[in-house]
């Protein structure tokens, strides 16, 4: 008998004890028979009034100020109360150490859950997946935050709160175009942005920008002076990061909006990796819990009604509604992540002669982690399920695919289903889903017109048909004309170049005087 | 491994976000406050609670696409094939959401304290005619002891305090009394040799320590200390008329009542204390409690003069107007005699107009009647009269319940100096 035999608790009460207990317990089996490598872990045990704090800011520790969070905070604590909405067990931040938060009205099970879930499941593969690694600072993130938050309250003070918050406004608009998608860039170091952003400041107040010195003398004169093809160099043209451009290229932007908007486009950038392995990340963490509890629960360290309690929370978590189900919403990334990476360890272990066709690589060699470890480091949303999701598992989700198109009358074509005809159309289907090439609208900015009323021109590239809607993209055009300040237009067209739409927006006096 | 107990840590960072974002609804909030406490009883109304906000105008855009030919790939084939053709689901009502997308939120429900609520629900509210204002907002202040202090001015020092704190350190440090001194001076007058060198060791060291042990210390001193406290000189009382005649009806009453609600929760605002007269009339008049007021039985014929007697006297005897900020509001369904008209003017314009600070009357209609379809009352008429002739009078009529906040608002609004009289 060893210690190892003792139980971790009894019942649902837990104390700090029995946390130290239970991440121990947790550790050593994801080190040891998991080969997991995290970053130091910090448990945080927090209120439910707190876990709603930290939703509303983007499941942030720290924040700056801004309306819209309150808004998120009333919105979310209204659908609490009224019990429409659970918490999520845990909040869990890419950061070295890496920040659980646990609720304290979970049970000793519950937190053993969620243990296992983030500080063994998400801190590995924040530390591992390539994108976490090519994108975001985990030593710096805590600290970047801390500076944007005081930054922001020193902007205040010296601005007023009314002009911090239009040019807040304005960039969280563009939050989404204000990310570089493509790796070429050296990835963030966040603390020596905060370093460099108080020597930049200092050197921008004193900077003349020399591109707004080529103030027209007369149309005809200055289009010889600078060619369209220099100047879109010059510029970097095209720029599908917005904020990116705004902030190196807006002419009347005062130097601590160039900083807020810098600000707002490092955090935007911080979070694009979750964005594009939501799946993968779920899955994972998913499945690292299951396998960590399931050992415990083997090692006579949980009593049957634990682990049975926790089967009933992990069922729930993982329960995937069919697409006429009232619950359904999408694909859950939990069910779809957890049933591949289960599904990988049964190829591994167990093929059938259909998994030794579609993968021959990895098919009866026998060693799950090892290869689920390198799936996890490699791979995001997209290239996973293009290349990992079985026929099988499109089998056991009865997929099938539809195909709707507003020009044909009759209705939606079913376009393929789980059969020899349909996997691998399905299959590209499903990873087109989670392309972040096609999720968000391919805008970029096209051209400057210096010589004239240096109007910003913008292009949406449409894709399948698919336009802007109206009303936003006037009112999102409107802040990047504040932060502009001259006119911009935005074209719709499609690939072959015809234009269907196009939009103009005015700045308002408002913003030049902010 | 490192664990954190968070729970304690103070401040919730939604709060002020949450002030934010309410700063910034203000507008939306307030409508929706007004549209909730139309429908509510004016009771919950002042109970805050939840109201609705459109999320319209608070929404953060972004860029989003919509339309276009649409590929999705969902779980939980049953039957389909390879083929299929499937009708569109809700084909008149244009496109149907699809999965995943289109996060809707119309409106929310947002929970206001008691005192958000209130305050926006008076925010854009004033008091008309505003003579005695000055006298509200002005308080004069009181003083009174509040114990004593470490600090303060020499002329505030508290003898018996600081000496008896003296005494008690004396005490407690051993400090030596002086008849023990005087006791050894005076054996050290006669005594032999030896014993004298011991006695003026003795007395030496009892002297160091009286020095050093001090009769009155710094540290004793108390000082009296006093603090500020506003007196209320703002006071108000509001008199509630109501006619109780067999013609006015429940429905009537509770029109009345609702605006007499209102107007006492916003006096409340203003003023530290408010008194309110409730005075019933049939063809007399007779001072009651809030109860009689609204449900008692009475019946009888109309005078209503008698109840401006009632409210004259009532003011001589109980609220000098130079103290008291006076209100009154007067609801009626306008019947009067005729012969009572001239008595009531002289009352108004002689005794009691000078002294209010604002004469509301709320004439009251039948359920579903339209207010401008009413024929002029006799009370109407003559009140008209008066106004013509420069009396501050604000009149209005009502028949629905919905009607009396914003009549009241329209009363109360705020209104340029040139306008004050004028409604």
């Amino acid at each position: 008998m060893t210690a190892t035999d003792q139980l971790l608790f009894e019942g649902a009460d837990w104390d700090f004890r029995t946390l130290q207990r239970i991440c121990d317990a947790c550790e050593q089996i994801a080190r040891d028979e998991l080969g997991l490598d995290v970053y130091p872990n910090q448990i945080e045990v927090i209120t439910a009034e707190q876990m709603l704090d930290a939703y509303s800011s983007v499941g942030m520790p720290l924040f700056y100020k801004h309306w819209s969070f309150g808004k998120h905070f009333a919105f979310q604590e209204a659908s609490y109360r009224k019990g429409l909405m659970g918490l999520a067990y845990e909040i869990v931040i890419n950061s070295s150490p890496c920040i659980s938060y646990l609720m304290e009205e979970n049970t000793a099970t519950m937190q053993t859950l969620v243990i296992a879930h983030a500080a063994f499941g998400h801190n590995h593969f924040f530390k591992n997946n390539y994108l976490f690694k090519q994108w975001t600072d985990a030593d710096g993130i805590l600290d970047y935050l801390e500076f944007a938050k005081r930054y922001v309250a020193h902007c205040e003070e010296r601005h007023g709160r009314l002009a911090v918050e239009h040019t807040l406004d304005a960039a969280h608009a563009l939050m989404s175009h204000g990310i570089d998608r493509y790796p070429g860039k050296k990835s963030l170091d966040l603390r020596a942005e905060e370093k460099r952003a108080g020597r930049r400041r200092a050197h921008e107040e004193r900077e003349f920008n020399d591109l707004w010195r080529t103030v027209p003398t007369g149309p005809a004169k200055s289009g010889a002076v600078l060619d369209v093809e220099r100047r879109r160099a010059m510029l970097g043209l095209p720029q599908e990061n917005l904020l990116y451009f705004l902030e190196k290229t807006a002419p009347r932007l005062k130097p601590w909006q160039r900083e807020i908007l810098r600000i707002v486009r490092h955090i935007a950038q911080y979070f694009y990796p979750q964005s594009q392995t939501k799946v993968m990340n779920e899955g994972t963490a998913t499945y690292v819990h299951y396998r960590i509890i399931s050992r415990l629960h083997e090692q006579g360290r949980l009593t049957d009604g634990n682990f049975l309690e926790f089967l009933q929370s992990h069922t729930n978590v993982v329960f995937q509604p069919e697409f006429d189900d009232p619950r359904y919403s999408g694909f859950n990334p939990y069910a779809l992540g957890f049933a591949m990476m289960q599904d990988i360890e049964r190829i591994v272990t167990n093929p059938e002669a259909e998994d030794r066709d579609w993968f021959p690589d990895i098919a009866g060699t026998g060693d799950t982690m090892g290869v689920l470890r390198d799936i996890w480091a490699n791979y995001r949303d997209e290239s996973f399920i293009s290349q990992f999701l079985s026929p099988r598992l499109m089998r056991h989700f009865r997929m099938f695919h539809l195909h709707d198109d507003p020009e044909e009358r009759a209705g939606i074509l079913v376009d393929a289903i789980h059969d020899e005809r349909g996997y691998r159309r399905l299959r590209r289907e499903l990873a087109r889903q989670y392309d972040v090439g096609f999720i968000d609208a391919n805008i970029e900015v096209v051209d400057v017109d210096l010589a004239g009323d240096r109007r910003l021109m913008l292009r949406h590239t449409v894709v399948k048909g698919a336009q802007l809607s109206e009303a936003d993209t006037k009112r999102v055009l409107q802040h990047l004309a504040d932060l502009w300040t001259y006119d911009v237009s935005l074209v719709e067209a499609d690939a072959s170049g015809t234009v269907l739409k196009e939009y103009v927006a005015n700045p308002r006096k408002i913003a030049a005087v902010a | 491994m490192h664990i954190v107990d968070r729970r304690l840590n103070p401040g919730s960072k939604s709060l002020e976000n949450r002030q934010r974002f309410l700063r910034r609804a203000k507008a939306l909030v307030q409508g929706a406050v007004k549209k909730s406490s139309q429908s509510r009883d004016i009771k919950d109304v002042l109970e805050g609670g939840e109201v609705s906000v459109p999320i319209d105008g608070m929404d953060e855009p972004r860029f989003r696409r919509e339309g276009g030919t649409r590929d999705m790939v969902l779980p939980g084939n049953k039957k389909f094939v390879e083929g299929d053709i499937l009708p569109r689901p809700n084909q008149s009502g244009g496109r149907g959401r699809g999965a995943g997308e289109g996060d809707s939120e119309d409106t929310f429900r947002f929970v206001l304290s008691r005192d958000e609520f209130v305050d926006l629900f008076l925010d854009d509210l004033e008091l008309p005619d505003l003579a005695k204002r000055k006298l509200a907002e002005v308080e004069s202040e009181g003083i009174r002891r509040a114990g004593y202090t470490t600090s303060g001015s020499p002329a505030n020092i508290s003898v018996s305090r600081t000496v008896s704190r003296a005494l008690a350190r004396r005490v407690a440090l051993r400090r030596p009394r002086r008849e023990v001194l005087e006791a050894l001076e005076a054996e050290l007058l006669d005594c032999s040799e030896e014993r004298r060198a011991e006695l003026m060791a003795e007395i030496e060291a009892l002297k160091t320590k009286m020095r050093r042990i001090p009769f009155i210390d710094p540290i004793d001193i108390r000082y009296r200390r006093f603090e500020t406290v506003p007196k209320p000189v703002a006071q108000a009382v509001m008199f509630c008329l109501m006619d109780v005649s067999g013609s006015m009806t429940e429905h009537m009453k509770d029109l009345a009542k609702r605006f007499y609600m209102l107007l006492y929760v916003f006096l409340k605002r203003r003023y530290r204390h408010v008194e309110i007269v409730f005075i019933r009339h049939t063809d007399r008049a007779e001072e009651v409690d809030e109860q009689t007021f609204f449900y008692g039985p009475a019946s009888g014929g109309t005078l209503v003069s008698s109840a401006l007697q009632a409210m004259h006297d009532i003011v001589r005897s109980r609220f000098r107007p130079a103290d008291w900020n006076i209100y009154a509001a007067q609801a009626s369904d306008g019947d009067n005699s005729y012969a009572d008209g001239e008595v009531a003017s002289r009352l108004l314009t002689d005794n009691i107009l000078p002294v209010t600070q604002f004469f509301a009357y709320l004439e009251v209609g039948q359920e579903n009647g339209l207010s401008y379809e009413m024929p002029n009352s006799a009370l109407w008429t003559l009140y008209e009269g008066l106004r013509a002739n420069g009396a501050p009078l604000s009149m209005r009529k009502v028949n629905e319940r919905s009607e009396i906040f914003p009549v009241f608002h329209d009363l109360f609004q705020r209104r340029g100096p040139q306008e004050r009289t004028a409604s």
